[in-house]
């Protein structure tokens, strides 16, 4: 049994509506089904506007999904009204990509660690205090920085805050969206690694948003490449890139850029005019692409 | 030569002090020639692109040092003709496509523009060119598009026109603020295709200014890897990949995932450190892992480990080993 399994999801959103114009729908996310089992680091990789963040997002209802399944645990969550929907929510949490906007500046790193335990009430001031320092130890703060505020953190120490909030009510599952790609590069290792070592010793299931694929093969088990709404590619890490079908994924795979001078350039364009959009059909084992 | 930079510095004056963003730094560019200057945030390397365009806004300023173009010193040009060299003699490509074009002009109007001001042709033949220019950058149905306003062109069609723009008036100079670092990487790698092509066929030299080894990797000939404000290596693109000698330039390298077969990523250890609080001696010694004694006392000096390929680290310097 998967831990999480979303099913047929679909959002549509209305753009350009106002007050006398109706606008015209755009389905961010058309159709889309994939399964993590727990333990796993499931990628879900694309371009701006494939539709993965909002995908993650509808997981966790943050936007409401037109269509679909999404379940949890064996938990519907889509048919979940407001009260169970809060107490699930503590089991599955998101951290967000930019270490600059998502950190309220008036709170210092305690206080924001602590929030997400008061609104959800839990142990008393004195528990929660205690739990604070704990998580900032956890994700190799010093309990020196507890009283300092977000502008005094460098992006790095920041993503961490942001990550000792996210694992406050010990969830079992995270959204990562995007979790490194506004640090410099020498930094993204520290939190990857951090993201890593935290997944064993607190058995966390992760669900990787990202568009960096050179990230994306060094981190996930199991990979999803969406394009325009819908999963195009899906299967092992190891299996898509080593051997990926579709030509959209090809394309992806073959824009990395090399760190190799004398790497020879194969580079290969997609035309989603000659794209068929038909069903996933498994071409090796685990791995599906609609081709 | 294309460029000479020589002893470049450039100081802020900042509330707690003057602190060097770009310290003593030199490089060449040769005709044809593409430069990667790479490093992370607060490096120094875009403090180095403005520097060289003179367009530096205080707190900043161009303490000392100089800067060449084919032979003429910009740093006493007075600045009417300054402004001349820029855009003429100078392209400049910047990271963000949407706010480097102004959304009331179209896209014809913009490079029209510049060769008007700077070519003084005529509103016809400027036209005409404009045109030739779009279809030279790879913008299909050219007649159509140089009539677009930015907004409505995608962020990879936007890149392609700022660099119409840039070329407009046959610089000798491109210079590159992460080209593409905004882009998704598919248009990433058909923006870096249509700068190879340019170079090629306009013979420019490129001053490329980024973060991602992997970009240069791909369209550089050689390499300055810049650290908290001072070149801390350079040489060719293919000896440095190949066996980098600089700690912080090995860390870089093996920073880029993919790169090993282990699951955990090779870090630096440490945080890049901001302008102003630069430690002293070897400004990267207190996140290297080879450090000993003169590395936080001394800065180290630059010495060539063969013609064209320098290094700073007290690790290659003779008289402290």
């Amino acid at each position: 049994m998967a831990l999480v399994e979303v099913t047929h999801l679909v959002k549509r959103f209305l753009r350009g509506r106002g007050l006398f114009t109706r606008g015209t729908a755009v389905t961010a996310v058309n159709d889309v089904t994939f399964a993590i089992e727990a333990g796993d680091t499931f990628g879900l990789v694309g371009e701006s506007g494939s539709g993965k963040t909002t995908t993650g997002r509808c997981m966790l209802r943050l936007v409401e999904p037109t269509s679909g399944s999404v379940r949890f645990r064996d938990t519907e969550i889509l048919a979940l009204p407001a009260g169970p929907l809060r107490a699930l929510r503590r089991d599955m949490q998101i951290m967000f990509q930019d270490p600059y906007s998502s950190l309220n500046p008036r709170m210092n790193a305690r206080q924001i660690v602590e929030e997400p335990l008061a609104v959800h009430g839990v142990g008393s001031r004195s528990d929660r205090a205690n739990r604070a320092s704990e998580l900032l130890q956890l994700v190799g703060l010093a309990i020196g920085q507890l009283e300092h505020y977000p502008h005094q953190f460098s992006g790095g120490q920041r993503q961490r805050i942001n990550l000792a909030r996210a694992l406050a009510l010990h969830p079992s599952f995270l959204i990562l969206d995007e979790p490194v790609s506004a640090l410099d590069v020498s930094i993204q290792g520290q939190i990857i690694n951090l993201l890593l070592d935290l997944q064993e010793r607190l058995s966390l299931t992760y669900l990787f948003i990202a568009h960096d694929l050179r990230l994306v093969r060094q981190v996930c088990n199991r990979v999803a490449v969406m394009y325009r709404g819908t999963i195009v590619e899906t299967g092992p890490t190891a299996s898509i890139f080593s051997g990926p079908v579709h030509p959209y994924t090809r394309a992806l795979l073959s824009a990395i850029p090399q760190t190799d001078p004398d790497a020879p350039s194969q580079r290969m364009t997609f035309d989603p005019a000659t794209a068929a959009r038909v069903a996933l059909r498994e071409v090796r084992r685990g791995h599906w692409a609609a081709v | 030569m294309t460029l000479q930079v020589s002893h470049l510095t450039t100081v802020f004056d900042l509330p707690s002090g003057t602190t060097a963003a770009v310290d003593d730094v030199s490089f060449e560019i040769a005709p044809g020639e593409t430069l990667g200057l790479v490093g992370e945030s607060g490096s120094g390397k875009s403090v180095t692109a403005l520097s060289v365009l003179r367009l530096v806004q205080p707190p900043g300023r161009i303490a000392s040092g100089s800067v060449k173009l084919a032979g003429r010193e910009l740093l006493t040009l007075p600045e009417p003709d300054m402004q001349r060299v820029r855009g003429a003699e100078i392209g400049l490509i910047f990271q963000e496509p949407m706010t480097a074009l102004n959304p009331v002009l179209t896209i014809g109007e913009q490079i029209m523009e510049t060769l008007r001001v700077h070519r003084r042709a005529s509103r016809r033949a400027a036209r005409r060119l404009a045109v030739e220019l779009v279809e030279l950058v790879g913008i299909p149905e050219p007649e159509l598009r140089v009539d677009d306003y930015p907004h409505q062109l995608s962020g990879g069609m936007r890149q392609r026109a700022l660099i119409a723009i840039a070329i407009a008036c046959r610089p000798s100079l491109l210079i590159a603020d992460e080209p593409t670092t905004a882009l998704d990487v598919t248009i990433q790698a058909q923006i870096l295709d249509l700068l190879r092509e340019m170079k090629k066929t306009l013979r420019l030299s490129l001053l490329l200014i980024t973060h991602d080894l992997g970009v240069v990797a791909e369209l550089a000939d050689r390499v300055a890897v810049m650290y908290a404000g001072r070149i801390v290596e350079h040489g060719a693109v293919r000896a440095l990949f190949r066996s980098p000698l600089h700690p912080y330039t090995k860390g870089l390298l093996a920073s880029i995932p993919g790169t090993t077969s282990e699951h955990r990523l090779q870090t630096i250890a440490g945080t890049v450190p901001a302008l102003g609080s630069f430690p002293a001696g070897c400004r990267f010694h207190p996140r290297c892992q080879e450090r000993f004694d003169p590395c936080s006392t001394l800065p180290p000096p630059e010495d060539l480990v063969t013609p064209d390929r320098g290094i700073r680290c007290h690790l290659y310097h003779d008289g402290a080993c």
